[in-house]
């Protein structure tokens, strides 16, 4: 046999290494019902690390879009409006520390994580970075996760909040898609509205679909170059905080 | 491909609930996946032949002896069933728009359809 398929070809298998697999019958199977989560791991560790942060009195967002709508230029602009800097921010890129230079140049605490070749974060990677973030006197924690827009849905980071980022140069479908995704958010920061009219966006049609896809969403009309809505935006993330009880710690926890 | 990372998770639940119950081999495994889950299943069904037919680096050496030889896999898809309040009923949406056939609200929880499950092995 040749190992692979019982064709009678190739290397013998190693006599001896296996405790009684007959060799020319056919097996005798059983069956075992289960019923593992595939996700199972990854949720524990998510809830984990969101006790954690809380602990640490931080809100944590996690933060969501395709490549190159502007998740990186909207948190510049939050770290450095945020009413008690800094804000601390893991985020996740396939290569490059580029945007944690351009988030800690912008007042933020930031980790990036180099995922390689994994096009998503996953609970046990935000654990490891967060050890590396001094969270003292933090109130507001932000995972920029890899610029993907299915393969980031299902797994939870640990996150209070999931806020999806869509800008008016990707089109006013995009909703309809990737629906699990943006069903999954909190809330949907539509970015570049500043650039509307001139990528002739068709707002109300963007809206509608938001709508019919994600109706518990709350919406924030936002420029990462002109700061607009970022009032707003944080006003809201404020809210989520005090009523959540979180109160920043201003030394370590054990 | 997020696929790969849930495959080898699978590899693993299933190495280990092989092992606990003794085999030697894996034959078959059956997938539970809802259509909601955000998988597509010939990527999944590629991302197991890649994972199945590597040898795991962090793996025990008798994984390769369970995982070895050409293992079957089964998928059900779990068609979505949401529910409206308004009406207390379940529905199946025609389409990713969640809307209830009854009332048109659009505001209904997903009951099924997120599913991503070992729901069986088959072993010797």
């Amino acid at each position: 046999m040749c190992g692979q398929c019982g064709c009678g070809g190739g290397a013998a298998p190693e006599v001896g290494a296996t405790a009684a697999t007959p060799i020319d019958a056919p097996e005798a199977t059983r069956q075992l019902t289960l019923q593992r989560r595939l996700l199972e791991r990854n949720d524990l560790q998510a809830a984990a690390n969101r006790s954690h942060f809380e602990q640490h009195g931080l809100l944590a967002l996690n933060l969501l879009s395709a490549p190159g709508s502007g998740k990186t230029a909207l948190l510049e602009q939050l770290a450095a409006r945020w009413p008690h800097p800094p804000v601390g921010v893991i985020v996740g890129d396939l290569a490059t520390d580029n945007d944690a230079r351009r988030l800690q140049a912008a007042g933020a605490r930031a980790v990036q994580i180099r995922t390689g070749d994994l096009c998503h974060l996953e609970a046990h990677l935000v654990e490891r970075a967060f050890a590396q973030l001094d969270s003292r006197g933090m109130e507001l924690l932000v995972i920029e996760n890899v610029g993907n827009l299915v393969c980031p849905t299902g797994f939870d980071l640990g996150e209070h909040l999931r806020l999806a980022v869509l800008s008016v140069t990707e089109g006013e479908d995009k909703p309809l898609k990737y629906p699990a995704l943006f069903r999954s958010a909190d809330a949907v920061l539509l970015n570049k509205i500043d650039l509307a009219e001139a990528v002739a966006f068709r707002r109300d049609e963007a809206l509608a679909n938001l709508a019919t896809i994600a109706p518990a969403a709350r919406l924030f009309e936002v420029s990462a170059r002109s700061g607009t809505g970022l009032v707003e935006l944080i006003g809201w993330l404020e809210q989520q905080r005090s009523q959540r009880g979180l109160q920043a710690r201003a030394h370590a926890h054990g | 491909m997020h696929e790969l990372a849930l495959m080898e998770e699978l590899r693993r639940l299933a190495v280990q609930e092989a092992r606990a119950q003794g085999a030697s081999r894996i034959h078959r495994l059956r997938l539970r996946i809802g259509s909601q889950a955000g998988v597509d299943p010939e990527a999944l069904r590629q991302a197991f032949a890649v994972v199945m037919g590597a040898s795991d680096p962090q793996g025990q050496p008798e994984d390769a002896e369970l995982c070895g030889r050409p293992i079957a896999l089964d998928l059900d898809v779990v068609p979505t069933v949401c529910f409206c309040p308004d009406c207390a009923q379940e529905f199946h949406p025609a389409d990713v728009i969640h809307a209830c056939p009854r009332c048109g609200a659009l505001a209904s929880r997903i009951l099924r359809g997120r599913e991503l499950e070992l729901v069986g092995l088959e072993v010797s």
